[in-house]
């Protein structure tokens, strides 16, 4: 089988614990991206204009802003290393490609925040206003280039391109390192992260800002900030569903069933619906139990064709068309899931045989092999699941995250302009609804967030390269039980050091802004 | 030929990384002797500010250097942090605890108390020279692993990683390591704290630190020396080979005259700063000769045909450079790459000088805007 199969349980385990590792980061991390410019712009008004104010207000988000990177690097830590503990299978087969965004990452990116994280923080005294206040553009230009070269690498997840398989080496070799970098995937995803990111931000200093108001406190510096948030975070969500669109038309020509499980579509259509709301739910009538019938779904006719096409009568398969194979808007014909799967096992034999036929010096029965491999290896990862069942995502998580991203990021646009208003028109005795809702909405924000890589990384299951490999060969072979154990230490600390951000974070707030 | 080139090239590259990561492990001495050198809490603020606008740069070179490794040489990234998955994990554990516990230690409502983050920061501080040390040192002791036929690593005992500290050459490193980061870190708070009584504490544990790690480290250093070595055959396989560190010092004179260079330095740092109650600058002597000795041992663990990362039960499944690469490719593109590293070494430099212009006392703490 070349690679073999793991026990369920220690997929799980590990599964699980990339999630965990995951989601406590992605916990930390747009507040970096979005607030380090934030802090930047506001220091940049101070020192522009010399009103103690703008420093005041810097210094204040400052503070919050180091509480909040140092979880962020905390829990960041082991995501680096985790590719390799946990999915070395994974690790030796593309970290031909994977590994170089990961060391530029930390080559162009991390030092830099490091380096500049240190001036901005103890630098105040100690460097010109020009350097400090270069330092904290600098910490944002980090933070921002860390981001994209992480989601380049998970974007090639997605979809893979600039690489040709080593059948010598059996593993994947970059041969086109622009291709990685600038595929519209990498691309889409870069900027739809990074301006969700910055619409969190913008949604936290809108929620705190709107404490101080309920509190009559420092209402100035609170009318100052919601005012520069609320124009950051409404140009920000913009470009979040400007990029959020982007990113369905590559979603829906490159990782289908993602988008069929993201709409719970079974049956493929020609100006097929957007279901804006409804209710997976099993059903015996289907061919396969992993699929849902939506109920009580209310649908646009015609919107699913044009996002993803921007053609109202597009062909957009579901799940059973996926399963069958079909031919798609642009004339490309998938093949059925089961055919899929004997193309794959065809190419794991050639490999196999390739590697036998060397050793024996067989010539032409290398070369015969090396050919059907090549005719097959875009099917290669099918070779390894059991049945098509395997193919399909969970569609439940996938449906719901999907919404309530989409419905959330729909209110912070609501709350943008509503809150600039509030903050314009120092309405601050009247309409407290406003800053009770942007309190709210600091929570809601980081629910939408983690949805969206719910919808990324559920959405892609069961692959952890797309039709390459799939997750249950990706694993390191190991006890579960240690991954187990690694599993719970990290989910225990993390959470106590969750419990202890939250606890500094809000008697910092508390503290308020020095006047 | 180009190929040859680039994977020395990237070996060089990870065995800088490697000397200014030893180096930098002075930040988790420091914390080590924090309780030994703050005897109140105004020592212990002071100490842990010195070192807490450096302990960022040690995380990130950890980070950098499993980057690079798998960038570079991906089967030793796939092999050792899922092979030896225990001790790997054990060395991020302790990092994650460093890593808060700088920015929370001091803060209000902190949930766990200025203790529990100060006891995190020693545990980081023993715990990750310890480890690291050990792990470098299977680079030449050995691991029990085996490579299956898809480059799958199969760790040979369900230790995966804990074997390391069975052999009893490993606990040389790991104890030298251990040492050294705390006399690095002892010279640095020589430089560093104006505080008459943390400087005299800080001597005498350059005192303390400097004998066993050069114990330990004559010792590592003979063990290796006079041992077999992991020796790659002209057809690529694996033979232990009587004296092939040895070997490697005198085929690599170059190499040779920098280890050597580097551990004079380190010495004369240490000595200077024990015979010299006046001179400060121990620590930058000693910081550059750690780097230098490290590259050089790190050489002779992947140069010349050895294998850097040997295997102790299938010796044909050790990693070497030629076999651990990336591709060509990749090798190359990463090259183009690493010419960044010039640049960022010169704007850390750039801005260590600035941010670290004269030694700190509780007095110029107080008046600092942040503090930790």
């Amino acid at each position: 089988m070349l690679f073999e199969l793991n026990s369920a349980s220690l997929v799980e385990w590990s599964r699980w614990q990339f999630a965990m590792t995951a989601i406590y980061h992605y916990m930390f991390v747009p507040l970096t991206l979005g607030l380090s410019f934030l802090l930047a712009v506001m220091e940049t008004m101070w020192v522009r204009t010399g009103k103690e104010e703008w420093l005041h207000a810097t210094k204040f988000w400052m503070k919050l802003f180091g509480i909040n990177f140092a979880i962020g690097i905390a829990t960041g830590l082991i995501l680096e290393f985790q590719f390799g503990s946990n999915w070395s299978n994974y690790s030796w087969f593309v970290g031909d490609i994977f590994g170089a965004p990961l060391a530029i990452e930390g080559l162009f990116a991390f030092f830099l925040e490091a380096t500049f994280f240190a001036v901005m923080f103890f630098g105040w005294n100690k460097v010109s206003r020009r350097f400090h206040l270069t330092a904290t553009w600098l910490v944002f230009a980090g933070a921002n280039i860390s981001a994209l070269w992480i989601l380049v690498a998970n974007a090639w997840m997605q979809n893979p391109v600039g690489m040709e398989f080593n059948p010598l080496t059996a593993r994947n070799e970059m041969d086109d390192f622009w291709a990685v970098l600038f595929s519209p995937t990498a691309m889409n995803k870069f900027f739809h992260t990074v301006t969700s990111a910055y619409t969190l931000s913008a949604c936290f200093v809108i929620g705190v800002s709107s404490w101080f108001i309920l509190k009559k406190r420092h209402l100035e510096f609170a009318r100052k900030s919601i005012l520069l948030a609320s124009v950051f975070g409404f140009l920000s969500i913009l470009l979040t569903i400007f990029t959020g669109d982007t990113s369905a038309r590559d979603v829906t020509r490159t990782q289908p069933m993602k988008l069929a499980a993201m709409e719970g579509l079974n049956r493929g259509q020609e100006g097929a619906a957007l279901t804006i709301i409804g209710f997976p739910v099993k059903d015996a009538a289907l061919p396969s139990e992993r699929m849902r019938s939506v109920e009580y779904g209310i649908a646009v006719p015609k919107v699913l064709s044009f996002l993803g096409y921007h053609d109202f009568n597009a062909f957009i398969p579901g799940i059973e068309d996926i399963v069958n194979g079909y031919t798609s808007h642009d004339g490309k014909v998938y093949p059925s899931i089961p055919q899929r799967m004997a193309n794959g096992r065809l190419a794991i034999e050639a490999l196999k045989t390739y590697k036998t036929a060397l050793e024996e010096n067989n010539g032409l029965l290398a070369q015969e092999a090396l050919e059907t491999l090549r005719e097959n290896y875009p099917d290669f990862g099918y070779g390894y699941l059991s049945s098509p069942d395997e193919a399909i995502p969970p569609v439940v998580p996938v449906f719901y995250s999907f919404r309530i991203m989409v419905g959330l990021g729909l209110l912070f646009v609501l709350l943008f302009v509503v809150s600039w208003w509030y903050a314009k028109k120092r309405k601050f005795h009247k309409f407290r609804i406003i800053p009770y809702l942007a309190i709210a909405c600091v929570p809601l924000a980081y629910v939408a967030s983690q949805c969206g890589w719910i919808v990324a990384e559920v959405g892609r299951q069961p692959w952890v390269v797309q039709d390459l490999m799939p997750t249950n060969v990706a694993i390191t072979r190991i006890a579960s039980g240690w991954v187990i154990t690694t599993f719970w230490m990290f989910a225990l600390l993390f959470t106590l050091l969750l419990i202890a951000e939250l606890s500094i974070m809000f008697s910092q707030i508390r503290k308020g802004v020095k006047e | 030929m180009e190929l040859d080139i680039l994977q020395h090239y990237w070996w060089i590259l990870i065995c800088i990384l490697g000397g200014a990561l030893v180096f930098l492990l002075f930040v988790q001495g420091g914390q080590s002797l924090l309780y030994t050198l703050g005897k109140s809490k105004e020592e212990r603020d002071l100490i842990v500010n010195v070192i807490g606008n450096k302990w960022e740069y040690t995380f990130t070179t950890l980070v950098v250097f499993g980057g690079a490794f798998f960038a570079s040489f991906p089967l030793f990234y796939a092999t050792s942090f899922g092979g030896a998955y225990v001790v790997w994990m054990l060395i991020l554990f302790c990092f994650v605890l460093q890593a808060v516990s700088y920015e929370y230690r001091n803060k209000k409502n902190n949930f766990l108390r200025t203790r529990t983050y100060e006891i995190f920061l020693m545990i980081n501080g023993f715990a990750a020279p310890f480890l690291l040390g050990a792990a470098v040192a299977t680079f030449f002791t050995g691991s029990p692993f085996r490579l299956g036929e898809m480059h799958e690593v199969e760790w040979m005992t369900p230790w995966r990683g804990l074997d390391a500290l069975f052999v009893f050459t490993n606990y040389f490193l790991a104890f030298a390591v251990l040492f050294l980061s705390r006399t690095l870190a002892a010279l640095y708070f020589i430089l560093m704290v104006d505080h008459r009584e943390v400087q005299m504490r800080s001597r005498r544990q350059v005192w303390y630190n400097a004998i066993p790690f050069v114990v330990f480290f004559l010792l590592f250093l003979g063990f290796i020396l006079a041992g077999k070595g992991y020796a790659i055959n002209p057809d690529g396989s694996i033979e232990l080979v009587p004296y092939k560190y040895f070997y490697n010092l005198l085929e690599m004179p170059v190499n040779t005259i920098l280890l050597v260079i580097g551990v004079v330095a380190v010495l004369y740092g240490i000595l200077r700063t024990l015979m010299s109650p006046q001179w400060q600058k121990g620590i930058w002597f000693s910081g550059s000769g750690t780097v230098l000795t490290v590259i050089g041992l790190l050489v002779i663990a992947g140069f010349n045909h050895t294998a850097f990362y040997p295997s102790s039960t299938d010796l044909d499944s050790s990693l070497t450079i030629y076999n651990a690469s990336s591709s060509l490719y990749t090798l190359k593109a990463m090259a183009w790459v690493s010419l960044i590293v010039p640049f960022v070494i010169a704007y850390i430099w750039y801005v260590w000088r600035s941010m670290t212009k004269k030694a700190v006392n509780p007095e110029a703490l107080q008046q600092e805007d942040h503090a930790y």
